[in-house]
């Protein structure tokens, strides 16, 4: 059987299993909406360690370990980990899988990196090529700042449109599906669209919802057209971290291409943090969606309160270089179908 | 560009400008105006004080200039001056207390890359760029009042 379906969108013969998942955050996200789902609250922002790089790299770590401990795995049933960062050189991941000691597969996406992963890391175990992979991805606030912006400590006032990168980590365990956990429903990921990197000219490297709307709509609509869907087809429609302001001019380029979305569809970025928590335009990096998806929206799944979510991840694909060379910012959406099976 | 959205770049700079939400100007400008004036008055003090402890007109200036350097770089290290500048803006940012966190700031972030290529290479990352520009336009100036005097 073809599991290609339409032009981008494939759809799984034996739909793998998502067991389960692990998450680690930060201290302000800790004080978030989301606080309930979190595995575990980084006391403070260094964890222990010298600098927020390596910190960085031990929340990833911890992660993995914790989701392969959590369900009762050990790390030789792994046949692979994807992971990514954003971080030069995939640097966070590269470092933790070097105590990990199972095949690596390095992956960057930007803040697309959990759906990209989920949705490779699928297509391994349905194609016959693993039977379990750990999906992972982790980002920093203050390494991510000084990456692509300012010294951490310099002061200046952030534009009302900047998001404010996540400091998390969060894995998945994918499984071929037969994990007969008894208890009587499973989690899986039936299809996977990846994106197209989609360039609509933005520059503003401060304003990162609107250069990955278009990808998360292009991404979205070729779903659609592909699966013969629309978004009534969903419990919940959710993006990865458009952001409040990338999250409306997605649903206005949505309504525009003739699919009119209603009230399910959500933004981790809007997800994680209160209006409170003063970070403007919402949450961003890896980390956001990883941990949204691998706490909240499993465990909202779990309870069945949700029963068949799209989850787009998305992410900016500019580097602080190539904005000073004048380039614009290419957007990217990649989505996967998480839905609960009843047995 | 997409061929599924039915939007082109144009239009939708068009929607991007209409979401684009508005900053408290008012607000903004009131604390600017607190802030910049706060760490001017703090000055203004020490300098009255060096003045008052006999030290001539000049030197206080300067001494009083200097201490807000440290103070600038001292806020920074304790992890305060970015929440000031969030609070008051350009308040305080163009205070002599906003270059010195300029040049704080980097070296903070780059000594875990070692004291020469780390803090010794990106130590001006951000208050370089000023300095040079700086020095140009008061060369292109310098040499204006030369000619047109």
């Amino acid at each position: 059987m073809d599991k290609r379906v339409g032009k981008k969108t494939v759809v799984f013969q034996n739909p793998p299993e998502i067991i389960g998942g692990y998450n680690v955050v930060g201290p302000k996200e800790g004080k978030g909406p989301l606080n309930a789902h979190f595995d575990y609250v980084l006391p403070d922002t260094y964890y222990g360690k010298k600098t927020w790089e390596k910190a960085e790299s031990a929340m990833i770590e911890m992660a993995m370990n914790e989701a392969v401990k959590k369900h009762k795995l050990a790390a030789d049933d792994i046949d692979y980990v994807l992971a990514g960062d954003l971080l030069n050189q995939n640097t966070t991941s590269n470092y933790a899988l070097r105590q990990i000691g199972r095949p690596f597969i390095g992956m960057f996406g930007a803040c697309s990196t959990m759906a990209l992963t989920a949705a490779v890391g699928a297509m391994l175990i349905d194609g016959g090529f693993a039977g379990k992979v750990l999906c992972a991805t982790s980002s920093h606030h203050e390494t991510a700042e000084s990456q692509f912006r300012m010294p951490t400590e310099h002061g200046n006032q952030r534009p009302l449109t900047a998001q404010w990168t996540v400091t998390g980590a969060g894995c998945l365990v994918l499984g071929k599906g037969e994990s007969g956990s008894g208890q009587g429903a499973t989690i899986h990921i039936t299809a996977a669209t990846l994106g197209c990197a989609i360039d609509y000219g933005q520059t503003d490297a401060n304003h990162m919802g609107a250069s990955m709307a278009p990808a998360v709509a292009d991404t979205l609509l070729g779903h659609f057209y592909d699966m013969g869907t629309g978004p009534e087809s969903y419990d919940l429609i959710v993006s990865g971290d458009l952001g409040n302001l990338g999250l409306e001019l997605l649903k206005e380029l949505l309504d525009k291409s003739g699919f009119h979305t209603l009230d399910n569809i959500q933004d981790c970025g809007c997800l994680i943090y209160s209006a409170d928590q003063d970070v403007h335009a919402g949450g961003s990096g890896c980390g956001c969606s990883a941990v949204v998806l691998s706490g909240y929206l499993l465990d909202r799944l779990r309870k069945k309160e949700l029963r068949k979510i799209l989850f787009v991840g998305s992410g900016s694909l500019h580097s602080k270089d190539s904005l000073l060379q004048g380039e614009s910012m290419p957007g990217i959406g990649h989505g996967v179908v998480i839905e609960v099976m009843d047995h | 560009m997409s061929v599924l959205v039915k939007v082109t770049p144009q239009e939708y700079e068009e929607m991007n400008k209409k979401i684009q939400p508005k900053p408290k100007l008012i607000r903004n400008c009131a604390m600017a105006f607190v802030v910049g004036g706060g760490i001017c008055l703090v000055a203004q003090i020490l300098i009255n004080v060096f003045l008052y402890l006999g030290i001539a007109l000049k030197e206080a200036q300067i001494l009083g200039t200097t201490s807000m350097i440290f103070l600038g770089s001292l806020l920074t290290g304790l992890g305060l001056y970015d929440s000031i500048v969030s609070l008051g803006g350009a308040g305080g940012i163009l205070p002599v207390t906003g270059f010195a966190n300029a040049m704080v700031s980097p070296a903070m972030d780059s000594k875990k890359d070692g004291y020469i290529l780390g803090v010794g290479a990106k130590m001006f990352s951000v208050a370089g760029p000023v300095i040079i520009c700086g020095t140009i336009v008061a060369f292109v100036m310098g040499l204006g009042c030369l000619i047109f005097r």
